[in-house]
């Protein structure tokens, strides 16, 4: 006989196996579940959840499709939660501090709370990453944010309003495009390319018998 | 963490063996050509006549699928289309993309770009995708020791050498430009402090040509490319599945049939070309086995496309990632990167012994796993199967303390939550479902045989022939979804007229069916796999 736990999923109670994950429990209990679940293996922030353990006070958060299930677990979803996402041309932006200032003005009314850190499904230093924002240290604000996986649940339990996976993501895309420094190595490929340089061997290469390429293949050197 | 006697005693020995294991870790001999080929025969799932059923109609009659795809491609369709009217399109747009991962979003970006009308619908979210979940990273040919062909020729070994010869060479052709677009968007890619690539190398790969973003490289790329649709305002339909496609009377694509999931409306989307980018399907779980895709995986774009008469290639050919984990069973079959092994982790038996290099390709490396397994007596018990070691205590010996923190964060964090650290101790794994190697087959311009219709990412057959090699899977997608998105664009701007919408082709295969003696209650394409009770603990 398996080991049991009573879970109560959005309220009511259902009696599950204890090592099941919060939605392979759902699904025991017989959802086919259509929103609130995603890549089920904790990159896709589709299925963020929270519970409460009966008789405790503090509200946890978690990714439902990479936490076990406990006795006595108060389960709600939030497969949705209204962020602001604001609009903008990659190309035209820089990343200076006025960006933020225009696009995300709301990080300045962090009263320091620290709910957003508490509440990170994936345990990221949320509160720090838009203090970096805050102060245009993008490539900071992108590194501390770089494992978001967007769930929202963090905006969810600002009292500011802030949407703070879309401040990450300005932040790591400013970072990418303009920050980080240029693969010059890159450049010059793509410019072989465009120019036909390997046309020839290409054209020839393509036009070989499966044996002659068995032969290349199977005597070419692998870098150490 | 691990607490089973049969477990404990094995691990024992894994670390008794890690020390000499790592000073001849150079000298590991890579398999010749005949053990590969032994070694597949013997223990490839692809390789298993039992698992597979010919096709009784459509325009692959007679040809080789798994089971369960048969299945679905020789289902009722989902609507009956006399309930269907055609004649008052909810959506009227130039090109619609089906699906909402790295290649639909590329096509759709780049569909923008050429002027074109674009919305894309997909059945959950934007970015729940198996794109979100590729660990590992992306290859392309950018260093100087490196060149197109080198690359060309390593994604054919790794396919057999059956692979397309026009597609693989627009595949490696168009890579460097690829990692540049996606830099240029802002995708953060390692580097070096001098901007140099930081790459190593994957299973099958003849130089060090995999570009990554940690171990989140798909969840990067994919985010940007999402906040990238966003920013251009393309309509994003979400929660809503494509069930059949439409075309004209003269046989041209002209839309789809739209499914909302959550209300079940039915809406008709006309478009002047569709772009099929629907991904893969692991959820389908051919062969019973579990699967490292995401939920929405269950190859909808195959049935869509062939009920319109486009032709599969390779359907008969999946990849099974060697390192599925096998414990906790909490995330069994879930993806632990190919970047583990390519960091120095090996693969070691229950007795402590590395029986083979860790940078096989895939097929080979799966193979050794269900031989040392099933075979051999060489598999450790996990209490839901068999599993073989990856030692990654290994990484960071070789590349020093705080490697796999930096590198594979992913990794770190999904087994830590079970009280695993990587760093100490090594993980088990056994082949998980990840990939479908076959798929609707295109020409260079993404074009199927049916005109406009279009297709990329994981849906195409034909780009790496019967085994696709690490890296080149995100590579595919935005190359080919670019191309698809542009080749739309282009065809959209030289005039297309459509004449009147018609689902004839839905009624001739059902008809085809008929003929054929195939009676059956399964509906297609089958959108949601069914998890209940027992069966939630696959």
């Amino acid at each position: 006989m398996e080991n049991m736990v009573d879970v109560y999923l959005y309220g009511k109670k259902y009696s599950v196996p204890s090592n099941l994950t919060i939605m392979k429990a759902m699904e025991y209990a017989g959802y086919q579940l259509v929103r609130g679940c995603g890549c089920r293996n904790g990159f896709c922030g589709a299925c963020a959840t929270i519970y409460r353990i009966k008789g405790e006070t503090e509200l946890k958060v978690a990714l439902a499709c990479s936490t076990k299930v406990e006795n006595n677990m108060y389960v709600a979803t939030l497969p949705f939660f209204p962020v602001v996402k604001q609009v903008y041309d990659v190309n035209v932006i820089k990343p200076t501090e006025q960006i933020m200032m225009q696009l995300y003005p709301e990080i300045y009314s962090c009263i320091g709370c620290n709910a957003c850190t508490k509440s990170c499904t994936q345990g990221l230093n949320t509160m720090q990453y838009i203090a970096y924002a805050q102060r245009g240290e993008y490539e900071k604000c992108a590194e501390a944010s770089f494992d978001c996986v967007m769930c929202g649940v963090c905006s969810s339990r600002c009292p500011a309003g802030i949407s703070h996976p879309q401040v990450g993501i300005l932040a790591r895309r400013l970072t990418g495009k303009y920050i980080a420094p240029k693969s010059e190595h890159l450049y010059d490929r793509v410019a072989e390319i465009a120019s036909g340089k390997f046309s020839d061997a290409m054209q020839e290469l393509m036009g070989k018998s499966i044996d002659e390429l068995k032969e290349l293949y199977n005597s070419r050197d692998i870098e150490k | 963490m691990y607490t089973e006697r049969e477990i404990l005693e094995s691990l024992s020995k894994v670390e008794a063996s890690r020390e000499q294991r790592l000073k001849d870790r150079e000298n590991i001999k890579r398999m010749t050509a005949e053990d590969k080929e032994a070694i597949l025969k013997a223990y490839h799932p692809d390789y298993k006549d039992d698992n597979f059923e010919n096709l009784k109609i459509g325009v692959n009659k007679g040809d080789k699928v798994p089971h369960e795809l048969a299945d679905m491609l020789q289902a009722n369709p989902r609507i009956n289309t006399a309930d269907i009217d055609l004649a008052n399109p909810t959506y009227d747009v130039d090109v619609l993309v089906i699906g909402g991962g790295g290649s639909g979003a590329s096509a759709a970006i780049e569909a923008h770009e050429a002027g074109a009308n674009v919305m894309m619908v997909t059945k959950l979210r934007i970015g729940d995708a198996n794109s979100m979940m590729a660990e590992g990273g992306i290859q392309a040919a950018d260093k100087p020791n490196d060149s197109p062909m080198q690359h060309y020729i390593d994604v054919m070994g790794g396919g057999h050498f059956v692979n397309k010869p026009e597609l693989v060479s627009k595949l490696v052709n168009d890579a460097p430009e690829a990692i540049r677009w996606l830099n240029e968007l802002g995708v953060m890619f390692d580097k070096e402090e001098d901007g140099e690539m930081t790459t190593v190398h994957g299973g099958g790969t003849s130089r060090k040509r995999m570009h990554a973003c940690k171990d989140y490289s798909g969840a990067e790329i994919m985010r940007v490319l999402r906040d990238e649709v966003f920013n251009r305002n393309i309509p994003v339909v979400d929660f809503t599945a494509a069930i059949e496609l439409i075309k004209d009377v003269d046989g041209k694509i002209a839309g789809a049939v739209l499914l909302n999931m959550e209300t079940n409306e039915i809406m008709v989307a006309r478009a002047k070309a569709v772009i099929i980018a629907t991904g893969g399907a692991g959820r389908m779980h051919y062969n019973n086995f579990p699967t490292s895709n995401h939920y929405g995986a269950t190859a909808d774009g195959l049935v869509l496309g062939y009920r319109a008469g486009a032709k599969l290639l390779f359907a008969d050919t999946l990849q099974y990632h060697p390192t599925g984990a096998a414990y906790p069973e909490q995330i069994l079959g879930a993806l632990v990167t190919e970047k583990v092994r390519s960091l120095g982790a090996q693969l070691v038996n229950r007795d402590g012994v590395a029986y083979i290099h860790p940078l096989e390709t895939r097929d080979v490396n799966a193979s050794g796993i269900i031989r040392e397994c099933c075979a051999r007596g060489e598999g450790v018990p996990t209490g839901t199967g068999q599993a073989v070691w990856l030692d990654t205590p290994m990484i960071e010996m070789i590349g020093g303390e705080g490697t796999i923190e930096r590198r594979i964060p992913a990794m770190m964090r999904m087994f830590g939550k079970y009280d695993i650290d990587i760093r100490k101790v090594p993980i088990l794994v056994y082949p998980t479902l990840h990939y479908q190697n076959g798929g609707l087959e295109i020409s260079a311009n993404g074009m199927t045989a049916v005109e406009n219709l279009f297709v990329a990412g994981e849906a195409v057959g034909g780009i790496h022939g019967r085994n696709r090699l690490m890296g080149n899977s995100l590579l595919d997608i935005i190359v080919f979804g670019r191309n698809a998105g542009q080749q739309a664009g282009k065809a959209v701007n030289a005039g297309i007229t459509l004449k009147d919408l018609t689902l004839s082709h839905v009624d001739a295969y059902k008809a085809e069916m008929k003929d054929a003696g195939i009676e059956t209650d399964l509906v297609s394409p089958k959108l949601l796999p069914t998890y209940h009770h027992r069966e939630a603990n696959k």
